[in-house]
């Protein structure tokens, strides 16, 4: 099959910006093409591949990153729009001391995770959304993760994880 | 003493990683001078190549080739791929080419290949290669596959029949002539795909200097992987290593074998580098097997008080353009029958079709769900037609405790008779009934109905045969520094194997859960495995984990009892030593233990000793336990839109012994959800030409947090006589009633309209429809 190992020079560099972030709290400088989506570029450029890909078509919320406070889908937001922003995944919602966050610990302590494949997402949109709704009823968590598709878990035990995780970061004055 | 895990609610070993987002799934995999390929898929349902033009894609920058049929099979012998599961009834064993040859049978059946430097450029050249096609008559209604003039499926083949299967037992002339009530139902049953949150995906790498293959699949077999890539390519099975690393999700079609899991690693050999190649969601849609229609024309023969004397029925399978997986999804739609009861005779018959959609296999619960939807349905139909309570209907046919094991009549494919092994079928149902507080259901109903809300209860009862054979072998060996290692076949796709594999060996070597190092998956580390399907891991890795974990604590004992000088019957394991029963001093550490059994150059091994303080076993199970259970689902239908929300949903479930429960749990709440998206929301559509229509999250509706209720559970623990820990499969008990339950409940709602469903996943416009009349 050598007749296919002609291996072409791409031309590089050709179409592409230089952008600057914060990522989970680190300056980051990189260069990219402005086609490639923020997931892309997160995991393969930066190789953060905390944040997953479920359907790349903004629905499945797999993606879900902070960017600046707002929990958004990474499949659907070009790396070069995170320029100057901060953006935390998953890598980066743990306690600065390196212990769970208190969400992180309630998924596990009521089996909010099977394959972990939702898990970054559903951990990203549920901090966004706890920051800003403190007491949550059951069913407004249910709407906060609406937007993010969990084929294992039912998401019952999710709901009761957040549930928990609000009382706790209220405790906690977070 | 140890711990007591078996039956504890420990956390997962697998969380920590997971939800740091340190997982590693295929696609965080990277080589050094890794390429990528995309896959040009064809965009016709049938259709003969003309001619493919790949010329503008191979100039493209980045792409390091481009390949079709011709291209490969100039230097490799590119054959048909060959069926996972021969069986003699598949009259037409037609399989399909890794890469179309002349003739393309799906809209998504690959056509060519393109090697390039990223995905995003691989995407951009597949996009520019040029197919002319021929396009040809297709097939997609399966209802329609038999008529004389339905187009084939495939060119060459006679008709679209690949075969004829069936299920029969008793006298079932004489039942149907002696009853006192024959009624029938006709119904369409419609399963979706798997749609785990990770689509599937390959990295392939070429050792040339060994010449070794390591493939990187997301699967649930990698074993079937190997062996099949091994004698698709005439190789050693030994030269191939195949790892499921973590797997975002299986639920069935990730446990076949695929086109690209040979294109990848052939390409990887050809080219010298490893290559990568990742599904994406839109491709999975029509490239990875998936469960489709049923037609089903069944009739039940009963007794004026309800008592069920026969059923028979024709049914129809729609089978998609290839045969990929044998008769594994049409057998299991069979073997069901009669579920739960006892029915003295049984005549069903199934006949399965190509049509010019993508191939099937099973997806969570296979055939089963439409088995059991079907004789619940017969059994609502009874109840509805002689007035009799749904629930009593029930009781006055399940199988009774004092009848186990009970034979059903009907005959294993290989010929041993099918088996109930153990169960309280009543008890299940009364537990479901309570926490459904049914008995108040119908002053809730008729309050409801004073508010002009339609509320609806409805039953199913199942039975499931899980564990399939062989086995599942592990490895359990204590490492020097006193880890115990466990190593196992069965691949995890997230349902906690580390967790419940390692609470089974630590309580037996009583060690913490801690000191376990687990590792499975991965072909390169244990001899033989089969796969993570048919609810069967607990089952088959649950016995051999605690034999071999056994066989460990015996060898442990009989060489501290040398060691400490003290009779075996005085030892016991504790904290990670063997020790004479309640005096820690005297001890000796299962590390110290592993050290004298793996002695340094010129040391010995005691005598009576093999070297290693390890075990291996493939204890399995000795036949399938039988989980069963009863679901109970409460919903509302707004007549106005044909909307259906669930308000309560009950579960009763047996399993046999739980190691887990909260991973039991997880799996049944989880495989309920999936069945309420069977009734409610999924589809796949086709167009009549056979294009898929329903080919984004947005169209394809998955079950959402929002409109899911919550799931009770109540467990019935009956333990299989069948393996040592009493253990029956939990993976798909979820699933295979929910739908029967959640549709049920709606024409229960909708009793004034005498709405009779036909069809399932529930349309609301349908729904419209048949409230209107
Ligand atoms: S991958 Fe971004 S929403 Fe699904
Ligand atoms: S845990 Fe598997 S998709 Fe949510």
């Amino acid at each position: 099959m050598e007749l296919w190992l002609d291996l072409k020079e791409r031309k590089r560099g050709m179409n592409s910006r230089e952008i600057s972030l914060k990522l989970n709290g680190c300056e980051v400088t990189a260069t990219v093409e402005p086609r490639i989506h923020l997931a892309d570029f997160l995991r393969h450029t930066l190789g953060a591949t905390g944040t997953h890909l479920g359907c790349e078509h903004g629905v499945c919320g797999a993606c879900t990153v902070n960017v600046d406070g707002d929990a958004v889908r990474s499949c659907l937001m070009f790396a070069i729009q995170v320029d100057g922003k901060n953006v935390t995944t998953i890598e980066g919602i743990a306690n600065s001391d390196k212990t769970l966050h208190p969400i992180q610990e309630a998924f596990r302590k009521h089996h909010g995770l099977q394959c972990g494949f939702c898990t970054p997402g559903m951990v990203i949109t549920l901090e966004a959304f706890l920051k800003n709704h403190p007491n949550p009823t059951e069913f407004e968590i249910r709407k906060a993760i609406s937007g993010n598709i969990c084929r294992c878990t039912g998401y019952q035990p999710i709901v009761a994880a957040a549930m928990e995780a609000a009382t706790n970061l209220k405790n906690q004055g977070q | 003493m140890g711990v007591k895990y078996i039956g504890a609610e420990v956390q997962r070993m697998e969380d920590l990683r997971l939800l740091k987002g340190s997982g590693r799934y295929v696609d965080d995999i990277t080589r050094d001078r890794m390429l990528h390929v995309a896959f040009l898929r064809s965009e016709h349902a049938h259709a003969n190549i003309k001619n493919i033009d790949t010329e503008n894609a191979k100039n493209l920058d980045g792409v390091h080739g481009v390949l079709t049929y011709r291209d490969i099979a100039s230097s490799f012998d590119l054959k048909r791929m060959s069926q996972l599961f021969p069986a003699p009834v598949i009259e037409q064993n037609i399989t399909q080419y890794p890469v179309a040859n002349e003739e393309v049978c799906y809209v998504g059946e690959i056509v060519a290949v393109v090697v390039a430097e990223n995905r995003a450029v691989a995407e951009d050249a597949v996009e520019i290669i040029n197919v002319e096609y021929d396009v040809m008559p297709a097939i997609i209604d399966c209802r329609l596959a038999l008529e004389p003039n339905a187009p084939k499926a495939h060119n060459k083949s006679k008709n679209n029949l690949v075969g004829v299967i069936q299920t029969s037992f008793g006298e079932i002339d004489e039942a149907f002539k002696t009853a006192d009530h024959i009624f029938r139902r006709s119904f369409l049953q419609h399963r979706g795909g798997c749609h785990a949150m990770e689509c599937r995906g390959v990295v392939a790498e070429h050792d040339a200097s060994e010449n070794t293959l390591t493939l990187w699949s997301s699967t649930q077999c990698p074993y079937l992987v190997r062996r099949s890539l091994a004698d698709y390519l005439g190789e050693n099975e030994e030269s191939i290593r195949v790892i499921a690393p973590d797997v975002g999700g299986g639920f069935g079609p990730k446990a076949g074998f695929y086109p690209e899991e040979i294109i990848v690693p052939l390409l990887a050999r050809s080219f010298g580098r490893p290559i990568k190649w990742i599904e994406d969601r839109h491709e999975h849609f029509v490239a990875t097997t998936t469960q489709r229609d049923q037609k089903w024309d069944v009739e039940v023969a009963c007794n004026a008080d309800g008592l069920i004397k026969g059923i028979r029925g024709e049914v129809t399978h729609e089978n998609g353009a290839y045969v990929p997986y044998g008769f594994l999804l049409p057998f299991t739609s069979l073997t069901p029958l009669p579920g739960p009861y006892a029915v003295p005779a049984v005549d069903v018959s199934l006949k399965v079709v190509f049509t010019n959609t993508t191939p099937n296999s099973p997806v969570r619960g296979a055939g089963r769900p439409y088995a059991i939807y079907a004789v619940e349905r017969l059994i609502e139909t009874i109840s509805k037609n002689l007035n009799i309570d749904a629930a009593e209907v029930r009781r006055r046919n399940f199988v009774k405790e004092e009848q186990m094991p009970y034979a059903t009549g009907a005959l294993l494919r290989d010929g041993s008779p099918v088996k109930y092994d153990s169960g309280n079928y009543h008890s299940c149902l009364e537990k479901a009934l309570a926490l459904a507080h049914h008995a108040s259901f119908k002053d809730r109903q008729s309050s409801a109905r004073n508010d002009s809300r339609f509320i609806g209860i409805g039953i199913s009862s199942y039975v499931e045969d899980t564990g399939l054979g062989p086995y599942e072998g592990t490895t359990v060996r204590v490492q020097p520094n006193g880890k115990v290692l466990v190593r196992s076949g069965s691949a995890s796709q997230g349902q906690g194997h580390h967790t419940f594999i390692a609470q089974i060996v630590a309580e037996t070597l009583a060690v913490s859960l801690e000191d376990i190092v687990f590792e499975s998956g991965d072909t390169g580390k244990f001899p033989h495995g089969v796969g993570t399907i048919g609810s069967r891991i607990a089952v088959n890795v649950g016995p051999s984990a605690y034999e071999a974990a056994n066989a460990v604590k015996d060898k442990a004992i009989k060489l501290a009892s040398e060691t400490l000088e003290a009779a075996e019957q005085d030892l016991e394991l504790s904290s990670g030593n063997v020790q004479v029963k309640g005096v820690e001093d005297l001890s000796v550490s299962l590390g110290d233990l592993a050290r004298t059994l793996s002695p340094k150059a010129g040391g010995k091994v005691p005598s009576g000793f093999t070297p290693s303080l390890e075990a291996t076993s493939y204890t399995g199970s000795n036949g399938s336990p039988f989980a069963s259970g009863t679901n109970v689902a409460e919903v509302e239908v707004d007549i106005l839109t044909g909307n259906v929300k669930l308000i309560n949903y009950s579960v009763a479930h047996d399993c046999g012994t739980i190691i887990n429960p909260k991973i039991v749990d997880g799996q049944i709440i989880g495989g309920v959800v999936h069945g309420i998206g069977n009734a409610l929301f999924e589809r796949m559509i086709y167009s009549e030409g056979g294009q898929p229509l329903t080919n984004t999250y947005a169209d394809y509706l998955l079950p959402l947090a929002t409109e899911m209720p919550n799931i009770e559970i109540v467990h019935e623990e009956s333990a299989s006589p069948l393996n040592v820990l009493g253990i029956k499969g939990a993976g798909e008990g979820g699933t295979i009633p929910a739908t029967a339950a959640v549709v049920a409940a709606v024409e229960n709602a909708l009793e004034e309209f005498n709405v009779e469903i036909d069809y399932y996943p529930i349309n609301p416009q349908h729904l419209t429809e048949l409230i209107d009349g």
